[in-house]
C-alpha cells in the first residue's frame, strides 16, 4: 500500500475503486433510493434529474440503484472467482513447481487442456451447464482463470527451488509444506498480488460478457451487462440507460487495470532500477 | 529409434499437443453430459414425460443413450475422425456442413480484427516508445488502456447504434453476404466487428511493441548504427521494430487464437454467422450435438494456431532454433 503513493495510476486507480466500493456498499447495505427491481411504469423513460439521479429505464426503474446493484453484483461475483482461482492456481502452482515430476506432468496436463479454450467460450459452455445463479456464475468464471495462476505460480517457484536458502530448509527435514509456505509463498507473493489485480479486470470484463449474452445471473436480478443488452434498442430515445451501465463498467475495469500496472510497478523487482 | 524420436522437439511438441486434444474431448464430452436431462428432454421439451416407458427407450436406443458412458465417448470420438460431427434438427443441416460455412467467416473476421489491430498497435507503440514519459508516450498508455478497459459488447452497441441512428449505415441489417458471393458488401459488413475486436487486440500489441522495442533499442548494436549514420526512419525500421518482431509476432499469434472463440459477443451483436455464433445458438436452443463438436473445432484451431506461432516463431528468431 505504502508503495503505491508512488505510482500515480495505481493511486488513480485506487480512487476509483474506492469510489465504486461506496456506491456498491450502499447497495449491499440497502441505502439505494429505490428498490432496483421495482417496476413503476408510469415513470418510465424519465430522463435524469434530481428525484431519480440518471433516470429510469423501459419499466420505469430507477437507472442509478439498478447500476449500483450490478456493480455490486459484479464486483461479488469477481471477487469470489478470483478468490477461488487465485486460491487453486497458486497451490497447482507450488506443488506441480515444488514437487515436479508427477504432480507436475498432472498439473500441466490439466493447463494444457483448459487452455485450449478461448476463455470467453469456456465461461460460457461452463455457465450453459450449471444452474445459474452468481455462484455458478463465479465458479464458472473461476475456473477459466485457473490454469493462469498456476503458470504464473509455477515458473517463479521452479527458480526458487533451485536457491540456497530452500535447499538448505530441505537438508535440514523440515516438511515439504512448511517449506513452501514458510520460504516458497513468501516470495512470490508479489507476483500473485499484480496478477490478482489483472483477473479481476477479466473477471469483471467476463461476468458482464456472459450477462449480456443473457448466460449470466438470470433477471431479474440486475447486472451490468443485461442493462447495457437491454438498453441497446433505447438508446435513441433514452441514452441514460446505457451511459449509466457502460461508464460504470469500463471504470471499473479501468480501476482494476490502473491498479494492476502501479502494482506492477512498484512490486515488480525487474521494474524497480527502471524507475 | 524411440529414444531419438523422443529427444526430437517438434514431434514431442505435436504429441504432447494430441495428448492436450483428447483431454480437450473428454473435457466437452463430460460437461456437456453433467447438464441436466438429455437429447430427447431437450428436443421434445415437456412433451418427453408423455412418452411410454416403450418409446422412451427407442429413443434412447437411436440415441445410443443406452450404452456406457466408455462406448459413448468412443462411438462419438471415432465419429469425428470420420468427419460426421453429428446433425442439427433445428437447421437440419450436419454440423460439418454448418462449421464448413461458419469457420471461414470467423476466420476472415480474425485475419481483419489482427491487420487493424497491427495497423493501430505498432505505429503507437513505437511512437509511445520513441520518447518515454512524454505525451505521445502518455496517448499510447491512454489508448492500450482503453484497449483493455472497453468491453467488445458495449462499443459494438455504441458503434452500431452511432452508426445506424446518425448516418443511416448498418450493413449489419441485411442478410449476411459472404465474401465470395458479394465481396463489397461482406467488406462493409466485417468493418465494424473488425474494428472493434481491433481495438481490444491492438492494446495488448501495443504495449508489447512499447516494451520490445524499449529493450531492443538499448542493445549495442543499435547505438553502433546511430554511430556509423543510418538515418533515423531506417534505424527504426531495419534495426530496431525487426529484432522487436519476435514478442509482437508471439503476442499477435496468441490473439489470434483468441478470436476464433472470443469473438461469440461480436459476432452475436452484428448478426456475423461465425463458429462463436454458431455455439451460442446450440447452446440457446440446447443442440448438444452442435455445441460439443464446435467446440471441439475451435479448441482444435485454437492449438494448431499456437504450434504454427511457435514454429514461426523459430523461423524469425535464429535464436531459438538451436
Amino acid at each position: 500500500m505504502t508503495a503505491l503513493r508512488k505510482s500515480p495510476s495505481g493511486l488513480t486507480g485506487i480512487v476509483i475503486l474506492a469510489l465504486l466500493a461506496v456506491v456498491a456498499l450502499l447497495s449491499f447495505a440497502g441505502l439505494l433510493p429505490y428498490d432496483p427491481i421495482a417496476q413503476d411504469p408510469p415513470s418510465r423513460f424519465l430522463p435524469p434529474s434530481g428525484e431519480h439521479l440518471l433516470g429510469t429505464d423501459q419499466f420505469g426503474r430507477d437507472v442509478f440503484s439498478r447500476m449500483a446493484a450490478g456493480v455490486g453484483n459484479s464486483a461479488l461475483i469477481a471477487v469470489v472467482a478470483v478468490a477461488f482461482a487465485t486460491l487453486v492456481g497458486t497451490l497447482g502452482g507450488l506443488v506441480s513447481g515444488f514437487y515436479r515430476g508427477f504432480a507436475d506432468s498432472v498439473v500441466g496436463g490439466v493447463t494444457n487442456v483448459l487452455f485450449a479454450f478461448p476463455p470467453l467460450l469456456l465461461a460460457l459452455s461452463l455457465a450453459s451447464v450449471f444452474d445459474r445463479d452468481w455462484f455458478t456464475i463465479a465458479v464458472a468464471i473461476a475456473i477459466v482463470y485457473v490454469p493462469i495462476h498456476i503458470r504464473v505460480t509455477r515458473g517463479p517457484v521452479l527458480s526458487l527451488r533451485e536457491i540456497e536458502y530452500v535447499k538448505a530448509a530441505i537438508a535440514t527435514g523440515q516438511s515439504r509444506w512448511m517449506i513452501m509456505l514458510r520460504h516458497v509463498l513468501p516470495n512470490i507473493t508479489s507476483i500473485i498480488v499484480i496478477q490478482v489485480a489483472l483477473s479481476l479486470s477479466w473477471a469483471v470484463l467476463t461476468e458482464a460478457s456472459l450477462s449480456f449474452l443473457g448466460l449470466g445471473t438470470p433477471p431479474p436480478a440486475p447486472s451490468l451487462g443485461s442493462m447495457i443488452f437491454e438498453a441497446r434498442s433505447l438508446v435513441v430515445i433514452a441514452p441514460w440507460t446505457l451511459i449509466a451501465p457502460g461508464a460504470v463498467v469500463v471504470l471499473l475495469v479501468v480501476g482494476l487495470n490502473l491498479l494492476g500496472d502501479g502494482l506492477r510497478d512498484t512490486l515488480d523487482p525487474r521494474n524497480r532500477g527502471r524507475r | 529409434m524411440f529414444r531419438v524420436l523422443a529427444r526430437n522437439r517438434a514431434i514431442r511438441r505435436v504429441a504432447g499437443m494430441i495428448g492436450t486434444l483428447f483431454g480437450v474431448a473428454v473435457f466437452v464430452f463430460v460437461m456437456l453430459r453433467a447438464i441436466p436431462g438429455d437429447q430427447i428432454t431437450a428436443g421434445l421439451g415437456t412433451e418427453a414425460a408423455a412418452l411410454t416407458p416403450a418409446q422412451l427407450a427407442a429413443l434412447e436406443r437411436y440415441y445410443g443413450l443406452d450404452q456406457s458412458l466408455f462406448t459413448q465417448f468412443f462411438s462419438w470420438l471415432g465419429n469425428l475422425f470420420t468427419g460426421n460431427l453429428g446433425f442439427s434438427a433445428r437447421s437440419q443441416q450436419s454440423v460439418l456442413d454448418m462449421t464448413l460455412q461458419s469457420l471461414p467467416v470467423t476466420f476472415e473476421l480474425a485475419v481483419l480484427s489482427i491487420v487493424l489491430a497491427l495497423l493501430l498497435g505498432v505505429p503507437l507503440g513505437m511512437l509511445a516508445a520513441s520518447r518515454t514519459n512524454s505525451p505521445r508516450d502518455a496517448v499510447g498508455q491512454l489508448v492500450s488502456l482503453g484497449g483493455l478497459s472497453i468491453p467488445a459488447f458495449l462499443l459494438a452497441t455504441t458503434l452500431l447504434s452511432v452508426f445506424a441512428a446518425s448516418f443511416g449505415f448498418n450493413p449489419n441489417g441485411q442478410g449476411f453476404a459472404s465474401l465470395l458471393e458479394d465481396p463489397l458488401l461482406n467488406l462493409q459488413q466485417m468493418f465494424l466487428p473488425a474494428l472493434v475486436l481491433g481495438f481490444g487486440i491492438a492494446a495488448p500489441i501495443l504495449r508489447t511493441t512499447r516494451t520490445a522495442v524499449l529493450d531492443v533499442r538499448s542493445g549495442d548494436f543499435v547505438r553502433t548504427a546511430r554511430a556509423k549514420g543510418v538515418p533515423p526512419g531506417r534505424l527504426q525500421v531495419r534495426h530496431v521494430l525487426r529484432n522487436a518482431l519476435v514478442p509482437i509476432l508471439t503476442m499477435t499469434g496468441l490473439q489470434f487464437g483468441y478470436l476464433l472463440g472470443g469473438a461469440v459477443v461480436v459476432e452475436q451483436i452484428f448478426s456475423v454467422p461465425g463458429v462463436g455464433r454458431q455455439v451460442l445458438l446450440g447452446i440457446q436452443q440446447k443442440e448438444y450435438a452442435v455445441v460439443q463438436s464446435t467446440v471441439l473445432v475451435i479448441a482444435l484451431s485454437f492449438v494448431l494456431v499456437n504450434l504454427l506461432t511457435d514454429l514461426l516463431y523459430r523461423v524469425v528468431d535464429p535464436r531459438v532454433r538451436s
